[in-house]
Formats: C-alpha cells, structure tokens, sequence
C-alpha cells in the first residue's frame, strides 16, 4: 500500500517529464492519461484500505530526509484523508481530461499540462504527508502552478491585468498564511521536538500547556483559516475564483479549500486539542458570519453587471461557514460532518465551476446579464444540469450538499464540554437564516438564467427603467433581485470592472446561441453529478470510513 | 406489511427515475407515470388490510452513522400511516391519469409526470418512514418538486415568481423544524420516530419541549400554508391545476398536520404552543375565508378555501382531537382534489381562470357541474356529505375540549363558526357564478355553440371515482369509533373500540353550523338573485379590495424582509470591495513598499515567494539551532 502512496506522487512527476520528452501536440493527451492512471491508482487504494481500522494511519511509510531539521518522507492515509485523496484524484482527472479541448498544441499548452500535473503532486502530497514539515512542503508546491494558471491563463479587462492583480493577490495571502503555519509547526516542534504528525497524534497536545497550544492554534490556525477560507480572511478568493480557467477554479474550489479544512482536522484539532478548544466558538462564529455575508454578497451579485463565478466563489464562502462551525463544535458528529461538507462541497461547486467554465467558453463571458435568459429553453441538458446543481448547492435532502449541513447542525446543537451551549445555538439560528438566504440566492441565480422566455442580454434600456418588463409585476423575492439591480449605482467596482467590457459587446444583441451538452462535458460531469447523488442517498458511502477515523482523532473520547 | 410500504415507496421513484430517462417520449413516459402509481395504490391497499388495526410494525436498517447517533432508513406502518398512504396514492392515481388527456399538448409532460411521480414517493417516505431524518429528507424532495411543478410553465412570470416563492417561505419553517428535529434526536439519543414518541412519553426524558414544538410547529405552519407562513399557496396556483389538486390541495399541505399528529405525544408537552396554534388556526381559517370569498380567479378560491380548511384541522389538533383533524385532513383530501380537478376541466374549456368568464355552464358541463356540486356541499359541510361530518367532529372536539384545551377550544369553535359562514358564502358564490345566470359571451349577444364533449371521458371518470368517496366517506363517523381504530393511538399503539374517540356530529354544534351554513349561503344568493351579472362578494363591503389583495400581506412581507434582505446584500458588496478588501490591499501596498528594497534587483513574485520560503527556511534552522544548543 505505501507503494501505491509513493506512484500517486511519482506518476504525476514523470509525466511532467514525459511532457517534455514528447511532442508538445501531445501534452493534453499525455496530462489525461497520467491523470487517468492516477485515478486508477488511487481507486486501488479501496480494496486495500482496511475498513475495520479507518481510524488508523495505513501504508505508512518512513523515509529520512534531511535528519538535522527532523524532515522525514512520511506518508499514510486513514478515514480522514481517504475521502478528500480520492476527491482530489478523481477531480485532478477530470480537470485534465477536460483539459485537453482547450489546451493549444504549443510550448504554452506544455506548461499549461505541466502546471494541472504539478498542482496534482501538491494536492496529493498534502493529504499523504504524515510530517508536519513535508505538509508544509506540499502545501506551498501548490501553491506556484496555481499563481501561474490564474495569471497567465485568467482573464479579466485589461488583457488579463486583472487575473493578474488576482494571483497577487492569491498568492500575497496564502504565503501570510503559509508563514504563520510554518511558525506554528515550529511551535509545536520545539516543544515536542518531533514533526512526526503520528507520533504526535498519539498523544494530543504533548502535554503542552493550554497556552502554548494555543499559540501554536493561532498561528497554524490562521493560515489554515486564510486557505480555507475564513471570513474576513476571504477576499482572495472572488477575485481568484473569477480570474481563473475553468481547470484552475475548479481545483481551487474542489480541493485547494479543502486543504485548509484538512489542516484544521488534523493537526488543529488533532494535535492542538486544548489550543483549538480555546478557539473554538470564535471558529464557529466567523464561520456562521461566513455563511450569511456569502449568502448576502452572491445575493448583490444578482443585481446587474453579477458575474456567475464571482457568484459560485462567494457560496464557497457560505459553504465553508459551514464547514467552520462543524469544527468549532468540536465534537466527532460536527468534524464529520464538516468532512462531509468538505468532500461535498468539492463535488457540487467542482461541478457549479465547470458549468460556469461552459457558458464562458460559449458566450465568451460569465456576466449573469449576458448569458441571456431561458436556458431550460435554449439548452435543456444544460438548464437542467444548472438546475440540479444549485439544488444539491442549497443543500436539499437526498443530495450531497444536505449530509454535511445536517451533521455540522447536530453538532452545534450540542457542542463538546466546555464551550459555551448558548453561543453555539445562537450561531445555530444564524446559520438557520443563511440556509434560507442560501436557497434565496440559488433559486435567484436558476430564474436568472434558466427560466424566463429565451432570450439575450438584456439591452440597457429595458434595464435601467425597470428591469425585464415581464418581471415588475413579479413579487416578493423576485423584485429582490430586479430592485437591487435598479437601485444600484454603486455597483462594486471590481464586479463591474470585470463584466461592462464583456457585457457591453452583447447588449442589444439577439439570443446567442447556446450548444448543449457536448459528449466531453458529458463525460466530465456525468461522475461528479453521480457521485453527488450517490452521497446524497448514502452517505455512509463517506461517513463510513470518515467516522472511525474522527473517532480516532478524538483518541476514542467522544 | 412493512414490505409492501417500502413497494408503495420505491414504486413511484422507480417510475420518475425511468420517466426521467425516457426523454421526450410520450408514451413512454405515459406508462410509467401512471402505472407504478397505480401499482403503489394497491400497495398501499395491501398494507392497510395487513395491518388491519394492529398497532406499530417497523423495518429498518442503518443509513448512516452520526457521531454516536445514527440515522436509519425502514418503514415504520402505523394505522395513521396507513390511511394517508391511501390517501395519497388515490389522488396520486387520480391525478396522473387525469393529467394523461388533460396536459396530453404540453410539450414537457414527461418531465412533468416524472415530477409527480417523484413527489407521490416522497411524499409515501414521508408518510411510512420510521426515522425523523428520513422523513426530513421526503419532506424536501416533495418540496423541491413542489417548486418545479409550480413552475412548469416558466415562461410566464407568475410561475417564476411563485415557485420561488412556494421554495422560500416553505424553506423558512423548514429551517426551524430541522432544528427541532435535531433537539428531539440529541435528546431522545435517537432519531428513529419509535425511540422519539418512547422518550416524549417517559417524564423527564425531554427538555426545553416548549422550544422543540414551537420549531417543529414553523415547519407544519410552512408546509400547511398557515398563518403567517401562508401567502405562499395562493401564488402557487400558477402551476398546471392537477397539481394544484394532488400537491397544494390534497397531499402535500396535509403534511405538515400529519407531522403533527405523529408527533403528537410532543405536542401534547407544549400546552402553551398548542394553544398559539388555536389562535393561528383561528386567524388562517377566517382570514383565508375572507379573502376565498373575494377572489376573482378560481383557482384562488380554491387555495384560499384550501388554507382555510387546513386552518380546521390545526385547529382540531391545537384543542386535543387529533381523530377529527385526521377524518377532515382525508376528507378534504377527496373532496378538494375534487374540485380542483372538476374546475381544471371547466378552465380548459371556457380558457380562462376568471370567474367573471363564467356562467350558466350548468347544462353544458354536466359532469362537472354535478361532482363539483357534491364537492362544494361537502366544502360547505352540508348533510350527508364527507365534509359535514368532519367538520363536525372538529367542532365537536373544541366544543368538547376541557382542561387544557379550554381556551383553544372556544377560541376554534368561535372562529370555525364564523368560518362556516364565509364558507358557504364563498362556495355559493362560486357555484352560482359558474353554472347558473347567463354565460357570458350570450349575454353579449354572441351565442357560442353547443359543446359536444365536455371533456375526454377519462378525466370524467376521474371526477365521478373522487366525488363517491367526498360524498359517502363522512359515515364513518356514524360507526361509533371506528375511524380512531383505524389510525391507532398517539403513539401508534392498539386502540379498542370502546375507548376510541367517537366522531358522530353532536347536536348543538351541528344545528349551530346548519344555520351559519344557511346564513352564508342564503347571503350571497340573495345578493345574486338581485343581480346575476354583478359579484356577490360585494357583501364584504369595504374588506373586499383588501380581502381580494390578501390583507396586503405581500406588501407587508415584501417591505419587512425583502427591502431588508436587499440592503443588506448591497452593505454586503459594499463592505466586501470597501472596507473589508482595502485593508488587504492596504497591506499589499505596504509589502510592496517593503518588498521593493529586497527585490530591487528582482522581478516578480515567485522571487517574492521565493525569498520568503527562504526566510521560513532560515527561522526553522535557527530554532533548531536554538534547541540544539
């Protein structure tokens, strides 16, 4: 099994070399293949994964590395990270196989293949790394490949300036981050004098003092709070999600997010116990706060000059508050069900990104004012696809998005010993009313896009007296997005920046045509749309092997 | 007997999941609309006979683990079960083979068969599942399809606006009823309904139950469309009208009094919320009554009636007579699918929802005329009819209701008093406007000519195979006790027959009720026989524009909550970009400045990265340098 660690890491290297190796017409097919395989490699892990011992770290494997700063080449899995692996394989695929219509046949497309393989390596390192050290190290391989999709392939007005300013930006906050993890590792490392993520788990908090730990909690915390990410720690990523290709906002939603989820579990609370119980209620109410200002925000970006990506990036905001509060709970049904929402998620907004992508490649922008209206009419696969998607987004029952929110709630209902119950059920009642507004703005966004009779962009003049003339009569919630829509002249000024160029070539046109679902997409999206439905029916599909391991974590406690 | 419920609930999924995968194919899509459904009725049949009035019986097996807790999916056949499940599944029938003439011209009738088919499944899970998460789960896929179904016709903007609408309020009490959920599940140590009613009988068991009810009351008051969580039904109507009849007349608002009945050994620990729900059910019930009687468009009428009698069953439920809120929750099931179904042919023939368009159709539509007169006597709850005995044994349980339920009691009966005469007001109303005086175009001097075929024979088969059951069902009440057998007792046990509650009509309240009835109606034609073209409802007098608006409750919402919602999501874009960005771009500029001395030879900012890895790397060394030393 630890064999099978070490080939997810290596496939992925040697095809970059391949990459180089071969002609650069094939660089898309070799990235497909080598994502392809690792997928495969990693859907072996299933049958040899011992289920009876989830909670344990399996195919461990302990190579020294460089002995004086105690960095060992240390991987395993259990429950905790098998899920997210997996997600990360399967969506890696997906990404590379959906990669090759757009990726030229030249020395650009090479990098572009080169880059999706290495981002592979990073994401994969991440969940493997047993040492705090070698975590850290896979934690920022990610991150350059990911700078460099967003700032050579995004776009943006000013011929990419502002996917450029956007990877800054990207990547400015998560070196902050980065470095107050690094301090917070080194922390811990001084007073335990090992990065042996396992041997550390043995015995959570190492004796440390409540304070030491949460110091170190603080630091590690808020790195992984900015990759996560938390509010307010969370403006990186709009301007990320929208700038990026279609590939790069997907992984950066589905597993880069992930990411932080995944340090919080392992070694905030894993290993800093006593520190993260310190923090705890403070987690959950940013992440509450989280839930109804994403809801709030992706709401404006319904009012005219809203971008679809922005939009999708700001839900993310939403649906990891909820991921936060799980945490913050403390207890093995809230982590659960933050793991459950973590995996979830990556599915639901993995896929919402790839929609998205579509329309872009179509309409050539993702203003929600351009993309015209009707598209049950236009494009019925993709209208109901849109459909589905934002219902398993709002977290309806029966799909993935429902199983996560419901643990987190159980969790809060009756947080671990110690914490502040009132608290916690206030912030139950605030993310109460984000689960309303969640369902506002995704039903909004579906009327926005779906619905209506087929038709363009809307030209200006029928906007600025009074919205779609069909709609003034509409009430209730509908004229919450017409109304925002009028009564806006302050629209905020990178949303708009990044739409009035795009949106302004297509006003007054006719109903651009829109293509449905091509084989590709089909291809791509049908596993992400199955397996969405699958957990949404039998969650014990993840809980089943996440749960043991959260059992574990808590040493069996709780 | 659980085998056969888990048949009637896998039935119709198995026949959405393959209408769904059938495409566009009509006749595809046609059988197996209608034929798993049908199939799941007999099912249903087969599981009241083998139950009989044995007690509880629950099947289950795990779904998942949660944390200690875990959720497990089965079928859990009580006697209450058993008779909503018939319930459902005949008007499910009903309504799938009525809609295979009557939407055989819309161009997505396969997505939309599909949806009710997927819908009659959630809705059976809601009704037999043995464990409170699973039937969260029903509860919400039968409203989702709830949402797609009311907005079938997208292109119009009322079916925009009310789908979202119908969503959204819903979702507001689901909200707080998934947080009640949650309370009884942690408390009672599990969520499994047995567990649940076991611990709400135990004393002590249960804490905070004031809380608990209040939150699982918001979800039946949103599914139920009661007061203040109502003015999403009327606006629903924009969807096709079979659906108005199967899931916003007949199943699907009965939801939330069935989650009530099922949960009512909670209940039963809240006095305080039931009596909140004597005063909601008594504001719904004359309130929506008020407003039925000013309505123009039929359909309204209908929702309006709808919330008005779901408003009767809260009511019976918040004064202790759960049996007569059960006997009128199917009653009004038959005789509301009814109607719905009888105005469904009339709208298509005369084209329009306007009651104003109508008049004199009572020889022309035959058929429709005569079922819908048997549905709107039982509406009104004249004898014989279904509704009269039901209506009676909710009047009869508040005239009754002692002890705790004293002041619920005379709060229900005052209000369902008066709500008999608005009732038959508007029932009269509706009856004379559309099959009595001149047809309008007539009047015009514009005969139309004679319509052979009132509508296609199966959707009058439909009408006359509902209007038996809205006539004759009221005479169980007549056999003492036997419709309380049938459901069982409040925790699904065994009920006898000599302790069950009897339902015959009690004297006083039913006179009392004759003569409001009579009152009502004797109004609104006297009225109208003065001036057969004009409206009746303007008896209301100075109420009518407010009634025909809905009290103005939109508006009222529309200020409160949606003009708030909105400024917040624009301090929210504003906050985000202004304030909450700037100190980061604040910052960024600061690194810059910093950063320009140390990368003045440099370019970029991998160097940038660069450096500071390198700097991380250095901090690390001299720590570990430290602890060396």
């Amino acid at each position: 099994m630890s064999t099978l660690l070490v080939l997810l890491l290596l496939l992925p290297a040697a095809g970059i070399a391949a990459l180089y190796l071969a002609p650069a017409e094939l660089a898309a097919r070799i990235g497909a293949a080598v994502g392809a395989a690792v997928l495969v490699l990693s859907l072996v892990l299933l049958p040899l994964f011992d289920y009876g011992h989830a909670g344990r770290m399996q195919g461990q494997l302990k190579l020294s590395w460089v002995p004086t700063i105690g960095l060992d080449f240390q991987l395993g899995i259990d429950g905790i990270s098998l899920p997210l692996l997996l997600l990360t394989t399967l969506l890696a695929a997906i990404c590379l196989f959906y990669a090759q219509r757009t990726t030229t046949a030249d020395d650009k497309g090479r990098t572009f293949t080169a880059l999706l393989l290495l981002l592979t390596i990073g994401m994969v390192g991440t969940f493997l790394a047993e040492n705090l050290l070698l975590f850290f190290i896979f934690f920022e391989i990610v991150l350059i490949p990911m700078w460099a999709l967003i700032h050579e392939w995004g776009s943006g007005k000013d011929n990419g300036a502002d996917a450029r300013r956007a990877a800054n930006k990207f990547i400015l906050y998560t070196l902050l981050g980065s470095a107050l993890m690094l301090l917070g590792f080194i922390v811990i490392y001084s007073h335990a004098h090992t990065f042996d993520m396992v041997t550390l788990a043995q015995r959570p908090g190492f004796g440390l003092t409540t304070g030491v730990q949460a110091t170190a909690f603080l630091l590690v915390g808020l790195g992984f709070a900015i990759k996560t990410p938390m509010w307010p720690l969370h403006t990186w990523l709009p301007d990320a999600h929208t700038a990026a290709p279609t590939t790069g906002s997907v992984l950066l939603a589905g597993v880069l997010l992930k990411m932080g989820t995944y340090g919080f579990i392992r070694i905030g609370i894993g290993l800093l116990p006593l520190g993260a119980h310190r923090f705890a209620l403070a987690l959950a109410a940013f992440g509450v706060v989280g839930i109804v200002y994403g809801a709030l925000a992706c709401i404006a970006q319904l009012r005219r000059g809203g971008d679809l990506k922005r939009l999708i990036a700001y839900s993310s905001v939403g649906h990891m508050g909820f991921v936060l509060l799980g945490l913050g709970s403390m207890t093995r049904v809230g982590i659960d069900g933050a793991l459950f929402a973590s995996v979830a998620h990556g599915l639901i907004t993995g896929l919402l990104f790839f929609l998205a992508g579509g329309v872009k490649e179509r309409l050539g922008t993702t203003d929600l004012y351009a993309i015209g209206r009707g598209l049950y009419g236009r494009a019925r696969r993709y209208g109901v696809l849109v459909a589905f998607a934002a219902m398993a987004s709002l977290g309806l029952p029966g799909l993935a998005g429902f199983w996560g929110e419901l643990y987190v709630l159980i969790g809060a209902y009756k947080p671990a010993p110690g914490l502040n119950v009132l608290g916690f059920h206030i912030l139950m009642g605030v993310a109460g009313l984000g689960m309303v507004l969640t369902a506002a703005y995704l039903l909004m966004l579906v009327r926005r896009i779906c619905m209506a009779p087929p038709q363009g962009a809307d030209g200006p003049s029928e906007s600025s007296e009074s919205g779609d003339a069909d709609e003034v009569s509409e009430t209730d919630q509908e004229n919450e997005a017409d109304e925002v829509r009028e009564s806006s002249p302050s629209v905020p000024s990178s949303a708009a920046s990044g739409s009035t160029t795009t949106g302004s070539a297509a006003i007054g046109s006719p109903i651009p045509a829109f293509a449905d679902l091509t084989p590709r997409e089909l291809i791509s999206w049908l596993p992400l749309g199955a397996l969405i439905l699958a957990a949404g029916l039998w969650p014990a599909i993840i809980l089943a092997v996440a749960d043991p391991a959260v059992h574990a974590l808590f040493g069996g406690v709780r | 007997m659980n085998t056969f419920a888990l048949i009637a609930i896998a039935l119709p999924a198995l026949g959405a999941v393959s209408t769904f995968a059938g495409g566009r194919d009509r006749r595809h899509a046609r059988f197996w609309s209608t034929a798993p459904t049908l199939l799941a009725f007999l099912a249903t049949l087969a599981v009241s006979v083998a139950h009989g009035t044995g007690g509880t019986s629950v099947q289950a097996t795990r779904l998942a683990p949660a944390g200690g807790l875990e959720i497990w999916l089965g079928t859990r056949v009580t006697g209450l079960a058993a008779v909503i499940g018939i319930l459902v599944t005949f008007v499910a029938s009903c309504v799938q083979v009525y809609s295979l003439t009557y939407m055989k011209d819309d161009r997505r009738y396969a997505t939309y068969a599909g949806l009710i088919s997927l819908f009659t499944s959630a809705m059976l899970l809601v009704v037999f599942s043995a464990d409170l998460i699973v039937l969260l789960v029903g509860w919400e896929i039968m409203g989702v399809c709830s949402y797609f179904l009311i907005g079938h016709y997208w292109e119009k903007p009322e079916a925009r606006s009310g789908s979202i609408k119908a969503f959204l309020v819903t979702k507001t009490g689901d909200v707080p009823f998934l947080f009640g959920i949650i309370a009884l599940g942690v408390q009672a140590g599990s969520f499994r309904i047995s567990d649940v009613l076991f611990a709400a009988t135990t004393p002590g068991d249960l804490h905070h139950t004031t809380l608990i009810a209040a939150l699982l009351l918001c979800g039946a008051l949103g599914k139920s469309a009661q007061f203040p969580l109502h003015s999403w039904l009327p606006d629903a109507m924009a969807g096709p009208t079979p659906i108005s009849a199967l899931i916003h007349a007949a199943t699907m608002v009965a939801a939330g009094v069935y989650v009530i009945a099922l949960l009512y050994p909670v209940f039963l620990l809240a006095p305080g919320v039931l009596t909140t729900l004597a005063v909601i059910a008594a504001i719904t019930m004359t309130g929506a009554a008020l407003a039925a009687l000013a309505q123009t468009d039929i359909k309204k009428i209908l929702a309006y009636s709808t919330v008005s009698q779901l408003a009767y069953m809260m009511g019976a439920l918040a004064v202790g007579g759960r049996t007569a809120a059960i006997f009128h929750l199917v009653n009004h099931g038959a005789f509301k699918a009814l109607l719905f179904l009888a105005a469904g042919v009339v709208i298509h023939r005369v084209g329009s929802n306007e009651l104003s368009d109508f008049g004199g159709l009572r020889h022309r539509m035959p058929v429709a005329f005569g079922t819908m007169t048997v549905g709107l006597c039982a509406l009104v709850g004249l004898p014989p009819f279904s509704g009269f005995f039901s209506k009676e044994s909710v009047l009869g349980a508040a005239w009754q209701a002692n002890g705790q339920f004293a002041a619920a009691g005379w709060i229900v009966l005052i209000a369902g008093i008066v709500t008999v005469v608005l009732t038959a007001a508007y029932s009269m109303r509706m009856w004379l406007k559309m099959f009595y005086g001149p047809f309008p175009e007539e009047s015009s001097g514009d005969p139309s000519p004679a319509w052979p075929v009132e509508a296609p024979q199966s959707e009058l088969v439909i009408l006359t195979l509902l209007a038996i059951p809205s006539a004759l069902l009221g005479f169980l009440a007549l056999s003492r006790g036997t419709f309380d057998t049938w459901i069982g007792g409040y925790e699904g046990q065994v009920v006898s027959s000599l302790a069950a509650v009897d339902l015959n009509p009690i004297l006083a309240t039913s006179l009392i009720a004759l003569a409001a009835a009579l009152l009502g109606g004797g109004l609104v034609w006297l009225v109208w026989r003065r001036d057969p073209a004009g409206d009746p409802a303007t008896i209301l007098g100075p109420l009518r524009v407010p009634a025909l608006r809905g009290f103005y409750f939109d508006e009222a919402q529309d200020f409160l909550l949606v003009r708030s919602t909105k400024a917040l999501a624009g301090l929210v874009a504003f906050l985000d970009t202004e304030v909450i960005d700037a100190y980061v771009r604040g910052a960024g500029a600061g690194t810059r400045t910093v950063g320009g001395l140390v990368r003045r030879s440099q370019t970029g900012n991998v160097q940038l990265y660069l450096t500071v890895l390198l700097t991380g790397v250095i901090v690390i060394a001299c720590v570990f340098a430290g602890q060396v030393g």
